[in-house]
């Protein structure tokens, strides 16, 4: 049997540099206009799996990813870099789930894939910053759990000795398998796409994007079936739908406020010697400093 | 209505953690507006007299959970004391700390008793919620507010069905606050027995604990840097300004993120609260979520090239210039005038 490892991996607008073109005229964001990207937690996660597989004999990677149709391009990517495919849970059903819901949908969606050895994730995404999908998968699959991983020390067919960064110090742990591990930043980063996969894969698609191609890819399916990649809905997952979507979601978001800050009565100065030098002496005779 | 739980954790030294201490003097405020008891959690090894740490922040309950076992932390052990203590007592609130500990067991425990969690609030209250669709009113619900989509928006979460409302909040958002130096409450010891072998299957093999270096939440000068710093080299500036003022040197994420400078010293909704008397903001543009953790500073002064940067909004002082100009001119002023 071989070693299998889950990838949990989310397709996340890129929150980090919120540029001028992403702004409207109200200085509210727009969400459309922003990259959606490969969530960057996720890729030290897919690195920590493959460096598993360079070192097993028999071990599969595989990515599963909840989202929108679009989403599947995180598996492709996945796929050049080397994993050896994906599953995309997508199904408006799902639409409006919070962390407990989605953790839900991706833990029916795991136990399809058994027997596994590991589901791996990033630590958080950057969309929420929550870092709670992880342990709560893990919950609902009734399996430990080692957060904040930086490195996998040591992996055999029934345990795992992993390296864990804290905020105050490192740990090494050891738990016997499966668990779920979370990643986090200071972990290798990925590796790049290899040329090889990407010309392998280049043409994987889902069953929604294969009824959007012109090109008749029937053929080329039947030769290669690997370019596949599956596809879950609500009732693939034989999902209960009151525990998914907004009524399978405990929290609800009651206010949202867009930030608009607000203007104090700033000074403002020169970087000359003289701004500078008035600046320190109001900032020493009023013992703020000094 | 059923109390507030607060989870506290143990550092090495066994105490109770600045953390913890401060969501007490948080849950302290919001169980007197909602008039019920304030319980705490403790759970760890040779804890003997710890709860007297706890009473003089106002807790009426301590429940102990004292084995040799359950220190250091580990996930399984603590998750499944709390989840049992959950059942039976069925809090209102329960709060943690958004740590290493809180951020890992919180989401657990919350899977297991399928309610709602938020993280890193930056803020929590008491409010009410009429729900449009049911037409139903909900009294005294917490709400739990924080920075969402990068820093871009607040919002204002509630968990109108479940219980207990979960929280996790950051060190140093809220304020530690005595309560009453006299205070006495009760210590009840935790059922150890629903422990079991599966729940000490992750073993801690090694393990480094440092002191952190950095003292950034108690600093009265803090000379913080982001991405507009450009490198790790230029940092250097900050850390001989901080020197010279006895400062203490932050950042942004965006800095933390681009490798200049340790993650300890990380500012912000995901890094530390601070409250000094001068915060110098040095090519920071200032995204919501850095402002939350500084914006209660006394004073602000941001350098930044750019005059349209947020942050120069919420700045006491503006200085147009970079920062390779200016630092060395007030090192230059400070070392020549000060006493």
């Amino acid at each position: 049997m071989s070693f299998k490892i889950v990838v949990l991996a989310k397709q996340v607008p890129d929150t980090r540099n919120v540029g001028k073109d992403a702004m409207k005229a109200d200085g509210t964001v727009n969400r459309a206009a922003l990259p959606a990207i490969f969530n960057p937690e996720d890729l030290n996660a897919l690195e920590l799996a493959l460096r598993i597989k360079d070192k097993m004999a028999d071990c599969k990677v595989v990515v599963l990813t909840m989202g929108p149709f679009r989403a599947a391009e995180i598996i492709r990517e996945a796929m050049y870099r080397g994993a050896d495919g994906g599953y995309l849970i997508t199904d408006r059903k799902f639409a409006g789930s919070d962390t407990l819901a989605t953790s839900y949908a991706i833990s029916l969606a795991v136990k399809k894939l058994e027997p596994y050895h590991l589901v791996i994730s990033g630590r958080q995404a950057i969309d929420g910053d929550t870092a709670q999908v992880g342990p709560q998968t893990a919950e609902k699959l009734n399996i430990p759990q080692i957060t904040y991983a930086e490195d996998i020390i040591d992996v055999s067919e029934s345990s795992i000795t992993v390296k864990r960064r804290l905020e105050r110090g490192v740990e090494v742990v050891k738990s016997k398998l499966p668990v779920a591990i979370t990643v986090h930043s200071s972990a290798p980063a990925c590796r790049q796409r290899v040329g090889k996969l990407l010309m392998k894969y280049k043409h994987a698609r889902t069953v929604t994007e294969l009824q959007n191609e012109t090109k008749d890819y029937t053929e080329l399916y039947s030769l290669r079936p690997y370019l596949q990649l599956e596809e879950w809905t609500v009732d693939d997952l034989h999902a209960d739908v009151s525990m998914l979507g907004l009524s399978g979601s405990p929290t609800k978001v009651k206010k949202i406020e867009n930030v608009v800050f607000q203007a104090k009565d700033s000074k403002v100065l020169t970087s000359s010697e003289s701004d500078i030098d008035a600046l320190m002496k109001e900032l020493l005779s009023s013992h703020v400093i000094g | 209505m059923n109390n507030i739980f607060v989870y506290c954790e143990i550092t090495e030294d066994k105490t109770i953690a600045d953390v913890s201490l401060e969501l007490l003097s948080k849950a302290r405020k919001l169980a007197n507006e909602l008039k019920v008891k304030l319980e705490a959690i403790v759970i760890g090894s040779e804890l003997k007299g710890i709860e007297k740490q706890l009473f003089p922040y106002g807790v009426d309950k301590v429940h102990l959970a004292d084995d040799s076992r359950l220190f250091p932390y580990t996930t399984l052990p603590h998750a499944t004391l709390v989840i049992n203590l959950f059942r039976k007592e069925n809090p209102e609130v329960a709060l943690f700390g958004a740590t290493s500990i809180g951020r890992d067991l919180a989401p657990r425990i919350a899977s297991a008793m399928r309610c709602g969690l938020t993280a890193d609030c930056t803020s929590l209250e008491i409010g009410d919620h009429f729900e449009n669709k049911t037409q139903t009113e909900y009294k005294n619900l917490l709400y739990q507010i924080r920075p969402a989509f990068g820093g871009n928006i607040i919002a204002t979460i509630i968990n109108p069905e479940t219980r207990p409302q979960m929280a996790t909040v950051r060190e140093g958002v809220m304020k530690k606050e005595i309560y009453d130096a006299a205070y006495k409450g009760a210590v009840e010891k935790m059922d150890l027995s629903v422990l079991s072998d599966e729940d000490f299957v992750v073993q801690i093999i090694e393990r480094h604990m440092e002191q952190s270096k950095v003292n950034i939440k108690n600093a009265q000068v803090i000379v913080a840097g982001g991405y507009g710093v450009g490198s790790k080299e230029n940092f250097q500036l900050l850390y001989d300004l901080a020197e010279v003022l006895g400062a203490q040197v932050g950042a942004s994420r965006a800095a933390v993120d681009a490798g200049y400078v340790e993650h300890e010293r990380q500012i912000g909704q995901t890094g530390i609260t601070v409250r000094p008397k001068l915060y110098i903001a040095c090519g920071i543009s200032g995204a919501v979520q850095h402002r939350a953790g500084m914006d209660q500073s006394a004073q602000i002064i941001s350098i930044n090239t750019d005059p349209n940067a947020p942050i120069n909004q919420i700045a006491d002082y503006t200085i147009i210039g970079s920062i390779s100009e200016v630092l060395p001119r007030m090192i230059k002023y400070y070392k020549a005038n000060s006493k």
